[in-house]
């Protein structure tokens, strides 16, 4: 069974498709990069994977359930992370942690906050008010929020942006040491394509609401011609060169 | 504890946390109970003073008015506030993506606001007993049906604020704070629904807080309990709320497929 199945999604508003009859599958344990210049839907998509959009047709499953009919057993088992999308600034953060503790029902959640303060370097400032935090500390505190319930599915939407290279690196490190050791699936979104290479083992192009192209990084740079994601990227956002024939 | 109360505990815990650390939000739960009840205390003393016993049983209706109008108004507004701090610190998103259902975010607000209408409604009763001798308790225990029932109508309103807050974002903010003031003229606190005009009345009795104002008179005037006035309080909240449940459930409906749950709060 496939961790994440989409199948001919689409969202329209009035007569603009955000999405158009797009379709991916993501194995357990592997990484897959959602690609595309800004409004290419991929906030979209991964909105309506989380259940805060509702697809106008098409279809999502997430670790077996289907979103539309099942969306909170799914939900339990997964988690997500965005610069866009704040955490309380008043709470500590660890009153923020216990809040997702509760929400995601986290076993042992003492424990766990321990564990994750130490492997994301947030000891000394758990007792901080999340909102006194700097650019670098709040992405590892959201980054702590999003893996409080151990997912299994892991959504990142851009998880890297405004960060400086040495934490951005940081985080980059952690996540490939955390599917490593936890099988998790994650479903990244990124306009860091030195990132994308790094992380991702499939890759998905989007252009206007539709999969332009997709594959593995090396084969998208075999197809395109091309050093590196970047120049594929500028070649698909420009329609500078389409891909060879394989 | 289950799964649903801990999640429900979890949005409680993200206010109460707050509150824990914080004297003058706090003190701002308190600040207009008590300030009301300083202003009508004293215009009853004042009234009393002037015009001798006829006014005290008036100012005993007075302050039962002030007092019993605040749980309402303190219980929408302890729901709908809490709600719009969720928007306000852009958290939504992340609540909106937990395992918690929307009947159980509804649950905790209204948990929130039971606790939010206490710390404010009390030091406001307390004020009046010992400033101005009016013990709200001396109602007897009908009280705590006239307190249920005024909770019930605030949370009902609370729920359509939150509703049309979720459809339609910041620009149905204002909504907390005013609609209900819009409803206390037909709501009969401060006087009979007979001196109503006669065609306003259908509206005042729509209104699940006009029976019960109407009870609290016959309580501290005549000595008897409307139950009349109860049943149909009770039976008018469950229509109040069943409607109000229903605009919650389309109008988020509406917002997942609009997309306003991604932008809510900008």
């Amino acid at each position: 069974m496939n961790a994440i199945e989409v199948e001919n999604l689409s969202k329209r508003y009035g007569g603009v498709h955000a999405v158009n009859a797009i379709g991916f599958i993501v194995p357990p344990g592997a990484t897959l990069g959602l690609l595309g210049g800004n409004g290419a839907g991929k906030t979209t998509t991964i909105a309506m994977m989380l259940g805060l959009l509702i697809p106008t047709s098409g279809r999502i499953s997430v670790l077996g359930h289907d979103m539309a009919k099942n969306r909170f057993a799914a939900l339990a088992r997964m988690n997500f992370s965005s610069p866009y999308v704040a955490l309380p600034s008043r709470l500590t953060v660890r009153e923020n942690m216990e809040v997702y503790g509760h929400l995601y029902n986290v076993k042992g959640m003492n424990r766990r906050i321990a564990e994750l303060a130490r492997e994301l370097d947030l000891g000394e400032i758990l007792d901080r008010p999340a909102g006194q935090l700097s650019a670098g500390q709040k992405t590892r505190v959201a980054l702590a929020k999003a893996l409080i319930n151990r997912p299994e599915v892991l959504l990142l939407d851009e998880p890297t942006a405004s960060l400086d290279p040495d934490t951005g690196d940081l985080v980059r490190t952690w996540l490939e040491q955390y599917r490593a050791e936890s099988g998790c699936t994650i479903l990244l979104a990124s306009h860091n394509m030195a990132e994308v290479e790094r992380l991702c083992s499939r890759v998905v192009m989007l252009k206007k609401g539709q999969v332009v192209d997709q594959g593995s990084p090396d084969d998208l740079l075999l197809r395109y011609g091309r050093k590196d994601l970047e120049d594929v990227f500028l070649d698909i956002a420009r329609d500078r060169r389409q891909a060879m024939p394989a | 504890m289950t799964a649903m109360f801990r999640r429900i505990w979890g949005l409680m815990y993200r206010h109460l946390a707050l509150y824990r650390r914080s004297w003058p939000r706090l003190l701002e739960l308190a600040y207009w109970p008590v300030l009301n009840m300083c202003i009508w205390g004293f215009t009853s003393s004042f009234l009393q003073a002037r015009m001798g016993n006829p006014a005290v049983m008036a100012g005993a209706t007075l302050l039962g008015g002030v007092l019993l109008w605040e749980v309402t108004l303190r219980s929408q507004m302890g729901m709908s506030i809490s709600f719009l701090e969720e928007m306000w610190s852009r958290n939504l998103g992340h609540i909106f993506v937990s395992p918690l259902r929307p009947f159980e975010m509804v649950l905790a607000l209204i948990g929130m606001s039971v606790i939010r209408m206490m710390l404010g409604v009390l030091p406001a009763m307390l004020l009046a007993w010992a400033f101005y001798a009016f013990n709200l308790f001396a109602v007897g225990p009908v009280l705590i049906l006239f307190f249920v029932n005024l909770m019930i109508m605030g949370w009902a309103v609370a729920l359509g604020v939150v509703s049309l807050v979720l459809r339609h974002g910041a620009g149905a903010e204002p909504l907390a704070w005013a609609f209900l003031f819009g409803l206390a003229p037909f709501s009969a606190v401060f006087y009979p629904v007979s001196i109503l005009p006669s065609f306003i009345r259908p509206v005042a009795y729509a209104l699940p807080a006009t029976h019960v104002f109407e009870g609290m008179r016959a309580v501290l005037l005549q000595g008897t309990i409307r139950w009349d006035h109860l049943a149909a309080a009770f039976a008018l909240n469950m229509l109040w709320l069943a409607g109000a449940a229903l605009l919650f459930t389309r109008q988020f409906h509406a917002a997942r497929d609009s997309g306003a749950l991604i932008s809510i709060g900008e």
